[in-house]
Parts: C-alpha cells; sequence; structure tokens
C-alpha cells in the first residue's frame, strides 16, 4: 500500500525517539514506539529508525518491549551489525527473575534469524530447556528447531535430541507436545521424531491433559507407530474411541486418520469407525462457521465413496440454506444425488428444482446438473422438470438443461423421444458455446425425431461466417453430416454450402480439415459414411453404471484430514472419472470420435440393423454366435419366476434324469473374481445392459451368496425363456488357493486381510440355468455372455486395485 | 503448521500480518491473495485456495478475512478451527470483531499471536493461560452515545430498574473488568439455530435445530459456577421421561472442563469458567419440533392480464402470544426482469423492495408479535411474463430472531456461584433463536 508522506512520518518519528524528553516518560515514550510499529504494520519503511529501537528495547515497560521486539525481528536481516546490539540486552532479560521477561527474551532472540548471530543464542536456549518456568521451557524448545531450520545442513547436536526426547516426560503438556514438533523439524531427515512403544503409550496416557491442539498433534505422530501385536493394537483402538467423537471436530477427524492408518489390513474396523464419525461428522456440517461445514462435507463426500450408505438417513441435512455460500450448496447438491433412493427421490426431486432458478448462475447449472444425474435411474421425473425448467427462456438455464439432456441420452437411449420433442425452440435462448454444442449434437444425433431439426441447422449454417467458437463450427458440421443420412432430402443442400465454406473461406485448419474429411468421406459412398457417423448413439457399456461401487477405504485414507478434499472441483473429477470413464467421453467432441476410433471391430460383428435397434450391446456384439439376441420382454414377475424354477425342480425330480424334449437343465460353471465384492446394483446395471433381469439378490458378502436372474433369447428356431440361478457356496477348492496365498505372503507382500485377499483370487461361482424350450446353441451362447459380463465387472475390479498399488 | 497469518479488511487493506517461519521467498502473500479473491466473481471465494506450494485458508468473520497460509498436508479442520477460536479471542479481548477495533487494537493482537503462535505452532488458545501474558490494554471501539447513560441514575449510581441485559453488554473488552472494579458479570447464554423447510403444502419437511449454551465471564475470580437446566430433559429418542412437556434434544456434547456428575440426576452442569466467552454445551434436535413452527406463509401467486405477477402473502407467526419475533425479514424470488413493483403493506412501519441483482423481494418486518398474522400484498410488472416464469417464484426465506425463545424449550432454571462472591456480582441469562435457514415452498 503506497502511504504518502511516509519519509515525513519516519523523520517525526525519529525526532520523538531520540527526544530525551519524550524517553523520560514512560507513556510517552511507548506510545511513540506504538506508533512506529503501526506504521510498520501499515507498509511504510521504517528500517531508518533501527539504532533509536535498539535503545528503546533497554526498557522496564513490557509492552514497550514486545513492541520493539517486533520491529527487531523484522528488520534484523537488514541490519545484521546492529543486531548484535540487541543480543546484550537479550541475554540480559534472559536472566531476570520475571518468567514472562524470560521467555519473550528467549523466544525473540531465535526470531532474529541471523545466521551470524546462533553462537550467542545456544547457550540461553541450553539453560532454557532446564529453566523452572514451563512457559520459558515451551519457547526453548522451539527455539531448538528454529535454530536448527536456520543453519540447514549443520551437524545435529545429539545432546540437545537426546534433552528434547527427555523432555516428552516434561509435567507441561505444551512443553510436551513443542518437543514432538521440533524433534519432528530437527530430525526431518531422518524421518522425523522416532516413536517407540514407550513413547507411544507416554503420549497416549498423557493426551487427556493436552488442549484440542496438543491432542491433534499427538494423534497425527502417533500416526508413524506400528502397534507390535493386535492386542496391543485394540489397546490403543479403545483408548482413542472417546476422542473418535469428540466434539471438537479437528480431534474427531485426527483421530479417524489414526484410525485408518493403524486399521489398514483391518476393513472391519476401519468400516466401524466410519460409523461411529458419521455423527461428530454431521454436527460440524450444522456448524455455525460457515467454513468449517464446508470443510465437513467435503470429508463426509470422502467417507461415502467407501461407504455409500453412510449418510442415508439423513439425507434432509444437506438440503442447502437459502443463505449459504455457493461453494456450499454445490457440494450439499453432489451429496443429495448419491444418496437419492426410492423413497427419497421426489423429496430430493422437489428440492433440487428449488435450486434450478437460484440467482447464482453456478449453483442453478449445478443443481441442474444433478437432476440429470439422478435422471440415470429416474428418468421420468427428472426430465419433467428439466423439460418444464426450457418454458423459463433463460439463457444459462436452458445451456445447462441442453446440456444435462445430452448427457442423459447418451447413457438412457431411452429418454429420446421425450427429449427430441423438448429441443423445438431451444435454440433462440441459447448463448452460449457450450449450450450450442450440446443442442447440435442432440439435433445431429437425434434429428430423425425433431421435425424442424433441418431448419434449425439452417439457421446456425447461414450464421456459420459470424460464429466465433471453434467447437460449435466442428459440432456444426458433424450434426450436418449426421442429419444428412437420415434425412438427406431436406439437407443435401446446406450441407452442400456448409462443406464449401469450410473447405474454401474458414481460416481455421481443424475446421477445415474436418470439412475435407467429411467431404472426401461423402465420395466413398453413403454407405460408408453411415457406418462411421452413425456407430452408436449412444453408450451402454459397462462402465456407465448406476450407483457406483464402494471403493476400498485404502484408496482416500491418506488424503483424510488434508487440504485435498477441499481443493475445488476435486471430488467432482475424481466422480467423473471413478463413476464412468466414458462420461468424460459424453461431451460431444469426443463422442463422435470415440466409439468408432475404440472398437473399430464392433462395427464389422453388428448387423447392419443394429444401429437402428438400438438395444445391442457391446458385450453381445463381440460374443462368436453373434446371432443371439437377449431380450427383456416379455417381463416375468418374481412369483411368475419362483413358480417356474419350482415346478421346473420338482419336475426334474419325478423324472429323474430324463429330460424332456422342450425343457433343458444344465448346470456350468464360471471362474472370476471379485464378483461378491460387487454392489448388488452393480451387478444388477451391467446384466441390464446385455438384457439379464436380475429378479432376487443375498447381500453381499454373505455365504452362500446367490443371484437369480432370467431373460428370453430371440433367435431361430424359436424364443426361448432362460431361467439362471448364480451360487457361490464359499471356499469349494481350498487347497490350490493355500498355495496361493502362501506363495503372496512368500512374496513379501504385505499380509491381506482374508477378505482382500479373496478378492484378487479367481472364485468358482456355479451356474444353474433352466430353459425353456430347449436350445443348447442358445444356452452356450448364454453362458458365454454371462461369463463375459462377470468377467468384465472382475477386471473392471483388477484394474482399481492395479491403480491403487501402483 | 501456520507459515503466515494475516487480516484483510474487505476492501482488501491489510489490518495485520505476521510471518512465523520466515520460509517464503519475496511473495507478498497479502497481495496474492487478494488478487485471488478478487479474480473470482462474486463474493464467495472458496476455503482453499492454492498457489503453487503455497495454501491459503480462509474464514470470514466480522467481516474481515482471516487468512492462514499453510502446506497441503496440515488440516483444514484444525486451521479452520483455529482461526475461528482466533477470531474469538479477538473479539474477547477487543470487546468486538470489525475492521476499527481490530486496526485500533492491533498491538494487543500482534501481543496474542505471539503467545497463540510460535513457530507456526498452536501454543494455547485458553483465555485463562493468555491473561497472564498479554500486557497491552484494549481499546474499546465503540463511540461515545447519549443511550449508555440511560443505565446510569442520579449521581453515576447504577440503577437496577433494567431487568434484561442491553444487547450490547456483552460486547466488551474482557480485560476492562479488572479496572472497573466491583462491576463483575456473568452470561450465560442459550443461543438456537432452525434450519426448517416447509413444503408448499404446510407440512414440515425438515426441522433441525442446533443449539449452544455459551458462558461469557467478566469474573475476576470465579472458582466454580452451577447451570441448572430443565430437569424433564432427555437426551436422545429411547428416553422419554413422562408425558408432553419433556424437553428433547438428539445429541449433545459438552466442554471438556464440564463435570458432569449432577447431570444424570439434576441436569446440573459444573465447570470453572474462564475470563472469556467458550461454549459449555452443544445440542441438536432433528427432524421434531416440540412446538408448531414459529412462522407459517400462505401465499397466492396470480397473474393478471396485463402481464403483472400479483404476490398475495399471508405471514401467521404461530409463537406463543407473549413472546415475538424481531427484524422479521421474508425474501421472495420472483421471475427474472421484474422491473417494478407496487406494494400494499399492513403496517407503516413494515418496508419491502425490489432487489434486482438478487431478484427477490425483500420484505422487512420489524417486530411480529406471536398469534398474529400479517399480509402484504405486491404487484411486479415483469415484461414478457409466462406461464412457466411462475417457477421462479421460488421458495421464500425468512430469516428472523426469537429473544426470549429456544425452539427446543430448553431452559436454565438457575446460575449459581460458588463461593459466593464478596462483591456484587449480576449474572444474566439470556435466550434467543435464529433463524438459519427456514423457507418455505410455494
Amino acid at each position: 500500500m503506497p502511504y504518502l508522506g511516509g519519509e515525513e512520518t519516519v523523520r517525526e518519528l525519529k525526532r520523538a525517539l531520540s527526544n530525551p524528553n519524550v524517553q523520560s516518560e514512560p507513556l510517552r515514550y511507548r506510545n511513540t514506539v506504538l506508533r512506529v510499529v503501526r506504521a510498520m504494520s501499515q507498509g511504510v519503511n521504517v528500517s531508518g529508525l533501527f539504532s533509536e529501537m535498539v535503545k528503546a528495547c533497554a526498557t522496564v515497560d513490557v509492552v514497550q518491549k514486545k513492541l520493539v521486539y517486533m520491529f527487531l525481528c523484522s528488520y534484523a536481516s537488514l541490519n545484521p551489525e546492529l543486531s548484535l546490539l540487541v543480543i546484550n540486552t537479550l541475554r540480559k532479560d534472559c536472566q531476570d527473575p520475571n518468567p514472562m521477561v524470560r521467555s519473550l527474551a528467549l523466544r525473540n532472540m531465535s526470531n532474529l534469524r541471523l545466521p551470524s548471530l546462533v553462537e550467542y543464542v545456544e547457550q540461553p536456549l541450553t539453560a532454557g530447556l532446564r529453566d523452572r518456568a514451563a512457559c520459558v521451557r515451551r519457547v526453548a524448545v522451539l527455539g531448538w528447531a528454529k535454530l536448527y531450520n536456520l543453519q540447514s545442513g549443520s551437524d545435529i547436536d545429539a545432546a540437545v535430541v537426546n534433552e528434547l526426547y527427555s523432555l516428552l516426560r516434561d509435567p507441561d503438556p505444551v512443553v510436551m507436545v513443542n518437543c514432538l514438533r521440533a524433534l519432528d523439524e530437527i530430525l526431518k531427515e531422518e524421518g522425523g521424531v522416532v516413536i517407540n512403544k514407550p513413547i507411544t503409550h507416554h503420549l497416549l496416557n498423557r493426551m487427556k491433559e493436552c488442549d484440542v491442539w496438543g491432542q491433534c498433534e499427538v494423534l497425527r505422530v502417533l500416526q508413524r507407530y506400528r502397534p507390535q501385536s493386535d492386542d496391543e493394537l485394540f489397546d490403543i483402538l479403545s483408548l482413542l474411541d472417546a476422542s473418535l467423537v469428540s466434539p471438537h471436530p479437528p480431534v474427531m477427524a485426527a483421530t479417524l486418520s489414526l484410525f485408518l492408518s493403524l486399521c489398514a489390513d483391518l476393513p472391519a474396523v476401519s468400516l466401524a469407525a466410519l460409523e461411529r464419525v458419521s455423527g461428530p461428522l454431521l454436527a460440524a456440517c450444522g456448524s455455525g462457521s460457515r467454513e468449517m461445514r464446508f470443510t465437513a462435507l467435503c470429508h463426509i463426500q470422502l467417507l461415502m465413496r467407501s461407504v455409500p450408505g453412510l449418510m442415508g438417513p439423513h439425507f434432509k441435512r444437506f438440503f442447502c440454506g437459502y443463505a449459504e455460500p455457493a461453494y456450499i450448496k454445490q457440494r450439499k447438491m453432489q451429496i443429495m444425488v448419491e444418496l437419492v433412493n426410492d423413497e427419497n427421490v421426489s423429496m430430493l426431486l422437489d428440492e433440487l428444482k428449488g435450486y434450478c432458478t437460484d440467482v447464482n448462475t453456478d449453483t442453478a447449472q449445478a443443481a441442474i446438473q444433478a437432476i440429470g444425474h439422478i435422471g440415470r435411474s429416474y428418468s421420468d421425473r427428472c426430465l419433467e422438470i428439466l423439460t418444464g425448467l426450457l418454458g423459463l427462456k433463460q439463457d444459462h438455464i436452458t445451456s445447462a438443461v441442453v446440456q444435462t439432456l445430452r448427457d442423459l441420452v447418451w447413457v438412457c437411449p431411452q429418454c429420446s423421444d421425450t427429449v427430441c420433442s423438448a429441443l423445438e425452440g431451444c435454440e433462440e435462448t441459447l448463448q452460449d458455446s457450450q449450450g450450442r454444442q450440446a443442442l447440435l449434437w442432440l439435433l445431429g444425433v437425434y434429428g430423425d425425431g425433431v421435425s424442424s431439426a433441418p431448419y434449425t441447422l439452417e439457421a446456425f449454417i447461414d450464421g456459420v461466417r459470424s460464429e466465433v467458437s471453434l467447437g460449435v463450427k466442428m459440432e456444426l458440421l458433424t450434426a450436418t453430416m449426421r442429419l444428412f443420412l437420415t434425412r438427406p432430402a431436406e439437407t443435401q443442400d446446406m450441407l452442400g454450402r456448409l462443406l464449401h465454406y469450410c473447405i474454401e473461406e474458414e481460416t481455421d485448419m481443424c475446421v477445415r480439415d474436418l470439412g475435407l474429411l467429411y467431404y472426401h468421406l461423402l465420395k466413398c459412398g453413403v454407405e460408408e459414411t453411415r457406418n462411421v457417423l452413425q456407430g452408436r448413439r449412444s453408450d451402454p457399456s459397462l462402465g456407465v453404471l448406476i450407483g457406483r461401487p464402494a471403493e476400498p477405504i485404502s484408496q482416500w485414507a491418506c488424503s483424510f484430514n488434508t487440504l485435498e478434499p477441499l481443493k475445488k472441483g476435486g471430488t467432482v473429477t475424481q466422480t467423473a472419472s471413478r463413476g464412468s470413464p466414458e462420461h468424460e467421453a459424453s461431451k460431444p467432441k469426443t463422442a463422435v470420435e470415440l466409439p468408432e476410433t475404440l472398437d473399430c471391430s464392433h462395427i464389422h460383428t453388428d448387423p447392419p440393423d443394429s444401429a437402428s435397434t438400438g438395444q445391442r450391446s457391446d458385450s453381445a456384439a463381440e460374443l462368436p454366435a453373434a446371432s443371439l439376441t437377449l431380450s427383456l420382454s416379455p417381463t416375468l414377475s418374481p412369483e411368475e419366476f419362483e413358480r417356474r424354477w419350482l415346478q421346473r425342480c420338482s419336475l426334474r425330480s419325478e423324472e429323474a434324469a430324463e429330460e424332456s424334449n422342450d425343457f433343458l437343465q444344465t448346470e456350468d460353471r464360471i471362474y472370476c473374481s471379485a464378483v461378491l465384492q460387487r454392489s448388488p446394483q452393480t451387478l444388477q446395471a451391467a446384466m441390464q445392459l446385455v438384457n439379464i433381469q436380475t429378479l432376487a439378490f443375498t447381500p453381499p458378502s454373505t455365504l452362500p451368496w446367490r443371484v437369480f436372474f432370467y431373460t428370453h433369447t430371440a433367435g431361430t428356431p424359436a424364443s426361448t425363456l432362460i431361467l439362471g440361478e448364480l451360487l457361490y457356496a464359499g471356499e469349494a477348492d481350498p487347497t490350490p488357493k493355500d498355495e496361493e496365498e502362501e506363495e503372496r505372503k512368500a512374496d513379501g507382500e504385505a499380509a491381506a486381510e482374508e477378505l482382500t485377499g479373496r478378492e484378487d483370487r479367481q472364485v468358482e461361482v456355479k451356474v444353474t440355468l433352466k430353459q425353456q424350450p430347449k436350445d443348447e446353441e442358445a444356452v452356450r451362447a448364454f453362458l458365454s455372455v454371462l461369463s463375459t459380463v462377470l468377467h468384465t465387472l472382475s477386471s473392471e475390479r483388477h484394474d482399481e486395485h492395479a491403480a491403487t498399488h501402483v | 503448521m501456520i507459515r503466515q497469518l494475516f487480516i484483510l479488511s474487505s476492501k482488501g487493506d491489510p489490518l495485520l500480518f505476521r510471518d512465523f517461519r520466515g520460509e517464503t521467498g519475496d511473495d507478498d502473500v497479502v497481495n496474492v491473495f487478494y488478487q485471488k479473491v478478487t479474480a473470482l466473481p462474486g463474493d464467495q471465494p472458496p476455503v482453499v485456495m492454492t498457489l503453487r506450494d503455497l495454501h491459503f485458508l480462509h474464514i470470514r468473520q466480522g467481516g474481515l478475512y482471516w487468512v492462514a497460509t499453510t502446506s497441503a498436508d496440515s488440516s483444514p479442520f484444525t486451521i479452520v478451527e483455529f482461526l475461528n477460536r482466533l477470531a474469538a479471542l479477538v473479539k474477547d479481548y477487543c470487546g468486538g470483531l470489525s475492521e476499527k477495533s481490530v486496526q485500533m487494537n492491533f498491538a494487543l493482537i500482534y501481543e496474542l499471536l505471539d503467545e497463540v503462535l510460535d513457530y507456526g505452532h498452536i501454543q494455547t488458545t485458553s483465555s485463562d493461560m493468555l491473561k497472564n501474558f498479554l500486557q497491552s490494554e484494549a481499546v474499546s471501539s465503540r463511540p461515545f452515545s447519549l443511550f449508555d447513560l440511560s443505565n446510569v441514575g442520579l449521581f453515576g449510581a447504577d440503577t437496577q430498574q433494567s431487568k434484561v441485559a442491553p444487547s450490547s453488554a456483552a460486547a466488551r473488552p474482557i480485560q476492562a473488568s479488572r479496572e472497573q472494579g466491583g462491576r463483575s458479570e456473568i452470561f450465560a447464554d442459550v443461543v438456537e439455530r432452525m434450519s426448517v423447510v416447509v413444503g408448499s403444502n404446510g407440512v414440515l419437511m425438515k426441522a433441525d435445530v442446533e443449539g449452544e449454551i455459551r458462558v461469557k465471564c467478566f469474573m475476576p475470580s470465579c472458582s466454580e459456577i452451577r447451570i441448572g437446566l430443565n430437569e424433564e430433559l432427555s437426551i436422545g429418542k429411547s428416553q422419554l421421561r413422562g408425558y408432553g412437556a419433556a424437553v428433547r434434544v438428539d445429541r449433545c456434547s459438552f466442554h471438556q472442563g464440564v463435570r458432569l456428575d449432577e447431570f444424570d440426576s439434576h441436569r446440573i452442569l459444573r465447570l470453572c469458567p474462564s475470563q472469556g466467552e467458550q461454549t459449555v454445551m452443544q445440542y441438536q434436535l432433528t427432524d421434531d419440533l416440540p412446538t408448531a413452527p414459529p412462522f407459517r406463509l400462505f401465499p397466492t401467486i396470480e397473474r393478471d392480464g396485463t402481464g403483472r405477477l400479483i404476490l398475495f402473502l399471508k405471514l401467521r407467526c404461530d409463537l406463543p402470544p407473549k413472546s415475538s419475533a424481531v427484524n422479521v425479514c421474508a425474501s421472495v424470488p420472483v421471475p427474472k426482469g421484474a422491473v417494478s413493483l407496487s406494494q400494499e403493506l399492513s403496517s407503516p412501519d413494515q418496508s419491502a423492495e425490489l432487489q434486482s441483482q438478487n431478484r427477490a423481494v425483500v420484505w422487512q418486518i420489524p417486530r411480529l408479535a406471536g398469534g398474529t398474522q400479517l399480509s402484504a400484498l405486491f404487484k411486479l410488472d415483469v415484461p414478457g411474463l409466462s406461464s412457466a416464469s411462475m417457477l421462479e417464484v421460488g421458495p421464500v426465506g425468512l430469516s428472523f430472531e426469537l429473544p426470549k425463545f429456544t425452539a427446543t424449550g430448553l431452559q436454565i432454571r438457575f446460575l449459581r456461584l460458588s463461593p459466593v462472591q464478596p462483591a456484587p456480582s449480576q449474572r444474566w441469562v439470556r435466550y434467543v433463536t435464529h433463524s438459519d435457514s427456514y423457507s418455505i415452498r410455494i
């Protein structure tokens, strides 16, 4: 801050400070010093007063001393020689009978930060460690840390380190905690303070004496300790149990961090700790300080990555207050989306609907996106809200809605009809390029359902010369090409004009290249163009799953209680990459390229009509028996399923081994891993994508684990109904697995806990299928579909694991 | 570990700056921070901001930015809590929290900072410990006002006619009690914050109450106080005592200095308060209010033929007749582009205005007694009003203060000092319920 008249002030202060009349009156002297410090904190350069201030430090007035010391510490580095004069006064003060004066002198002596003065400081610091007043010892302990950081690279004095270790037994808890801090800094290169068993137990016993900050520090340092036995571990955990539910959020968070690091190999204990901590965390979410609320919300998001249902019953706590800042509202919405279930969906949607018209555009757009996210599971209700919002005809809302619709349709193609009918008239309101790109993508891909699509595109093409956004131009080209394939008569002329413009007049190389590419493509013939441009219009791949799988705690435990979860959008990107890698691809630019470049093979295996049915999936298409088509209709009710399943059982017992002509029962085994750890929703979603309907589950990680499902095969010679059961009864074949486990241990890997160990192993899942009428070909094809699904699920699991290990 | 700490005014003037480690280079961190804040739209910068390896964490209190720079692996809970605590300490020692009080007391705050943080490590934040070290005296920033004299009787003697502590009574520096001699006081405040969502059909969708009991002590020597709460207070859902009038909270937690040996039997809290303010007990009540929500709104929204939006609001206050709400402010979101407002309010002390950048009509009612009802008619000119625009007339947000009222019904039966103070001491018990967020859907 420029301070006018700074020099004048300094000159005047200098006069006052050296005026003997002022010096003789303590109060006037102090006030003058006060003015100096005030000028200093306002940004005036008062370093010229250094020698006067050195004199002012020889006083009995403690307030004045403090002010002068503060001044000296700020300017010492500019006047190393003059600072030497201060040292004498400071050393004299270190002998003062008043402990407050001693600690003050000692602290400022070590704060001067002048390497040349180190030799004068060491002796008082050593004496300070043995001072009888605790406040002097506190300062002296940290003084050593300051000293070592000042002369980095110098040898560490073993005597001092020993003394500091012995001061861990100091009766004053702050001295103890300061010792931990000082040792941590002095021994930084050796990995910080060494925490052995006696120190751990000493610290744990004394934690009660410390205040909140001391407790946090102790808990942080204890993370380095590894208990030697399970008994010891559980002793420690039970000692810490009370602080896990501490009303002070810092203590609670530090304790949970310690729990997670101690119980890294005991997922069950960690999960129980997460449950326990959810109460205090929720309380912190309602704290009076909004920054604390925000911090707690961010950490709740972390916890929910491992226990998605943790906050389920408390979903109302995440409703936004109308006066809350946008950053809190957005986090709350992210959490609400995760908590949606059948019971609360209408309440949550009502609440989110209210946010869509928020004054803050970011909040409004986040709310719209949140509704779109929920739309993946509850499409009808969400579409109703989203299309209703289009009626507002507001630029930012329409843009967000169109983008959301695009993302929704990519995942849920069954929404396309509703979306198409809502698109009419949007183009008038849309202003920003993101929204227009989304509209163009939708018009290109679903142009056959929007009667006005060619006219909308024509308006865009007429205005292409004044278009500034590169993305919009590229999207316009692709959309026009696609629309040409479905509605050639109306589009041919404008496509010609657009291509002409892009190739002849456009200055941007990307657009020109794309124009040329399409031009040459068209030359190859319409069929080829169709193959390239109309690959997929939605993404039924297994990456997009409703309800996301629980992550192991280890994936986020290291970032718990750090600044990481609070960083802007940190969790958003993680959600995207974690839940659905393809979500990124839903941005139109990549969406155009991705399907073709990644799975060229699938175009060849696809029968030509597959694009129009839109029902086929990747996994089905990649099968050797490409003729197999599965479908879910007619729907089978659970009761009907049960009747048929049991009927077949009884039939089988009566007719023994003999199989009737219209009925087939087979048993098979599929080896796969980690299916059991998947959440039922994941499996269900995966099965649905290949048109297998699951009907009933046992809860995950119970034994025996069963899943019942059915599907219809529509094929030659006749369509059949398949009923099936997946059964995992536990360790079926123990010997080879033991060996494997021993190998793992021998490999020196951390002794994995039983559950995690099982994850990586192949388990044998028994499949029982009942088909009517009999069609062995179809059953074989079906089995391979099923095993593909299960393997895809487990390989995804493996990838996650690999990622964490790397 | 905190590297630097500074306090900025809302306009970005540095009020205080302290570098504890002397590690960072020549970066002018204060400027870097302020540039980051001003570069963002709106006035709600994210709590954490990062520049290379410099991490800024800030809170806003009293219209000031309290900023700490730190390393990436430090605990956000600790730093946020510490900054809040520091702001509370400054408030205790300076008697208030404002740009002016910080400016006037900068020497005291520097002194405080020196004791609280050494080399970036938090030493202590207890005012009992700190009072031994702090030497500067607070300069009170309260301007002289004739109203201050109203409590002073003839020849300066204190009149006892006022049984209610003035709201500013507790806003004074704790150390002033030394000079003021016999004026030893203690305040026990029950402060509750309600967050309520009422559905469009009047059904209570959500009702949470967060409450705390704060003790603010200006006693030079006070060994122990005993606070008696309602005897019928029950905690948690399972414990139901008797019928009807039980006062219930879902969970509560206590300051670590509180002794609870008489809590289970007689609901008595015992503690030795330190100078200044401390939160003795915190409690929450979720999804269940013992009484009806304090306000109900009956809105009628119409669109007349000429493209005007007509809002007719009836606001009923369901408090008991002897209580009343003050500073009630209802904000009704209205469609974008509303240009003018004409209003008919039921009494002249109310006011209403159209805030176009917030897109809301704000209706202010200074005082609303329990059991009464107010109505207001707003006519808004909105060019291009369509039926879809009605969607934008969103949930109404109410903010209010309910003095002498607690939503949970929690009361302090008595506040006893032991040993009995030699000098005359004054004990104050105050109740207030604030709206944290009270929204009524339309």
